[in-house]
């Protein structure tokens, strides 16, 4: 479970985020929606454990975070800069398992597992900067899977990529979120994309000093489908109360 | 387009040798041989021996492997100490800071004008050679590695702290890889430094083989055709250094570099 209380994070004197309290149970899947700058890739930041110091508590499972957290995966928002050019498809992917002490071809075989899980078998021996853009997403996003994460933290993921391209991504995610269950916090501008993938969507007001507007259950069916999910009465009504959120000024 | 750009850079060499040869053929002066002599000549002193020794003369294993010998100890050392001391200092921005005038410092001085300095020192010798590389084409690996590993993408950084990956690991798979192509760059410097100091540093008197020992010898005996081979020489070592050097480095990081830095 992970707890944000009071939560407030600042550049310099720039105040960024404030009073943030929040509480996600194992294996939700939060949506934080909210305008560009607000924060929330800071958000994200400061729950990983990459910016030392913030106001209030985050506990991991209890544990208090300082520093980056064991069983914690991050997708960054500029993924194809966050993979290492000069190592390959697979090399990027098998990183992560190296602190798991595995020896080299287990580490192969694992990589290999998950880029066939993401759709990329043929890539492997590619290097990133050969592939598309959506294709460079699903190595970022293999190789946050790779260590099977409790808490995995998405910044803007599908942000850059083509609707066609998107949809299929976003039913990878439901689909890995239903058979991993990990603790799933995405954050994203998009207010259909965050009912679509949600078990609850999180709203922050506009920086600086961002804080929670809106906090909101999503209940559609467990099982989504990008055609009829999106065509329900329930989903159309919950897009226009986030919609307001984020309009709401 | 590649072989048509490398077909015009040797046309350019070769018509400079034609006509060297010719205006000195034509002219016969003892002081600018022409190159077919000159050729000759270094082709007799040094590539004339028997098959078993892969055709190098008495005088080239006297010589020419001495100098190579003393260049690739005193390149290697400032290579391996400077890649290490400028990750060092290029990995902490305080150190860096604190580094940065003595390193233009220096940068700045003369290379050659440290030769004296290790002659008091270490006297004439090997140690002497060696060092006054060392301490010449130390420089700019350092400064060029410490300066790649300073702008080691932040982003990557915090990937590699999300993966938790150990020190080495870091090093070996982040901060090494993004920063070899600044080392490169220094390394090829340091390269030409260590052929420049390798020759001035045998100059000297009280130095007894060596291409440089070579020179001042065929000089003091106004053996000008010596002189000119030993000159063809070094140009013909600085060349095949340089593109060894560059073939490394196309193995090495051909792969992961083109657009994305
Ligand atoms: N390293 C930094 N130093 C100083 N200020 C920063 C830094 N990173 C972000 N900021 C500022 O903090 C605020 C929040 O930035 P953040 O990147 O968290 O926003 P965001 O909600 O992720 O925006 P976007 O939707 O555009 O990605 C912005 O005003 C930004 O200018
Ligand atoms: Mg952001």
């Amino acid at each position: 479970m992970l707890r944000l209380d009071e939560v407030g994070q600042h550049y310099g004197d720039h105040q960024v985020l404030h009073d943030i309290t929040l509480t996600v149970p194992d294996g939700q899947l939060l949506c934080v929606v909210g305008p560009s700058g607000c924060g929330k890739s800071t958000l994200l930041r400061t729950v990983a454990g990459l910016l030392p110091t913030y106001d209030g508590t985050i506990t991991l499972d209890g544990t208090p975070v300082r520093g980056v957290p064991d069983n914690l995966a991050v997708v960054f928002q500029d993924y194809a800069r966050s993979l290492y050019p000069w190592l390959t498809v697979r090399e990027n992917v098998a990183l992560p398992l190296r602190r798991r002490g595995l020896p080299r071809n287990e580490r192969r075989a694992e990589a290999d597992r998950i880029l066939a899980r993401v759709g990329l078998t043929d890539t492997a021996r590619r290097h990133p900067w050969q592939l598309s853009g959506g294709m460079q997403q699903r190595v970022a996003i293999a190789r946050a899977l790779v260590c099977r994460p409790s808490l995995l933290l998405m910044d803007e993921p599908f942000g850059s990529l083509d609707a066609q391209t998107r949809e299929d991504l976003e039913d990878l995610l439901l689909e890995v979120h239903r058979t991993d269950g990990a603790t799933i916090v995405f954050v994203t501008h998009d207010i259909d994309e965050s009912v679509y993938l949600g078990d609850r969507v999180v709203v922050l007001s506009p920086g600086p000093a961002a804080k929670i507007v809106l906090d909101l259950p999503v209940e559609l069916p467990d099982t989504r489908d990008q055609i009829t999910t999106r065509g329900l009465t329930e989903f159309v009504t919950l897009r226009s109360e986030v919609g307001r959120a984020v309009r709401k000024r | 387009m590649a072989v048509r750009h490398a077909l015009l850079r040797w046309t350019v060499l070769v018509l400079a040798v034609v006509v060297w040869q010719l205006v000195a053929g034509a002219h016969g002066s003892v002081y600018f041989p022409p190159p077919v002599e000159i050729a000759g000549h270094a082709l007799d002193l040094w590539f004339s021996g028997p098959a078993r020794h892969v055709f190098l003369t008495e005088a080239a294993v006297g010589d020419i492997l001495p100098s190579l010998g003393r260049m690739a100890a005193g390149f290697g050392i400032a290579a391996v100490a400077g890649i290490a001391l400028g990750v060092a200092i290029g990995r902490s921005r305080r150190v860096y800071a604190l580094c940065d005038p003595v390193l233009q410092f220096a940068r700045a001085v003369p290379p050659p004008a440290l030769v004296p300095v290790f002659v008091v020192i270490l006297d004439f010798g090997t140690p002497m050679q060696i060092a006054s590389i060392v301490f010449s084409a130390i420089w700019p690996v350092l400064i060029n590695t410490a300066e790649g590993a300073r702008d080691t993408d932040p982003l990557r950084i915090e990937v590699a702290a999300v993966l938790r990956l150990t020190p080495v690991e870091r090093l070996r798979f982040l901060i090494l890889p993004s920063a070899l192509p600044r080392i490169f760059a220094g390394l090829r410097l340091s390269l030409s430094l260590s052929l420049i100091l390798m020759v001035f540093s045998e100059l000297l008197p009280g130095t007894a083989n060596g291409i440089g020992f070579t020179l001042t010898d065929a000089q003091s005996r106004s053996d000008l055709l010596t002189v000119w081979s030993a000159l063809v020489l070094l140009g013909a070592l600085g060349y095949l250094l340089n593109t060894g050097l560059l073939a490394v480095e196309k193995r090495l990081i051909g792969k992961g570099r083109t657009t994305t830095v």
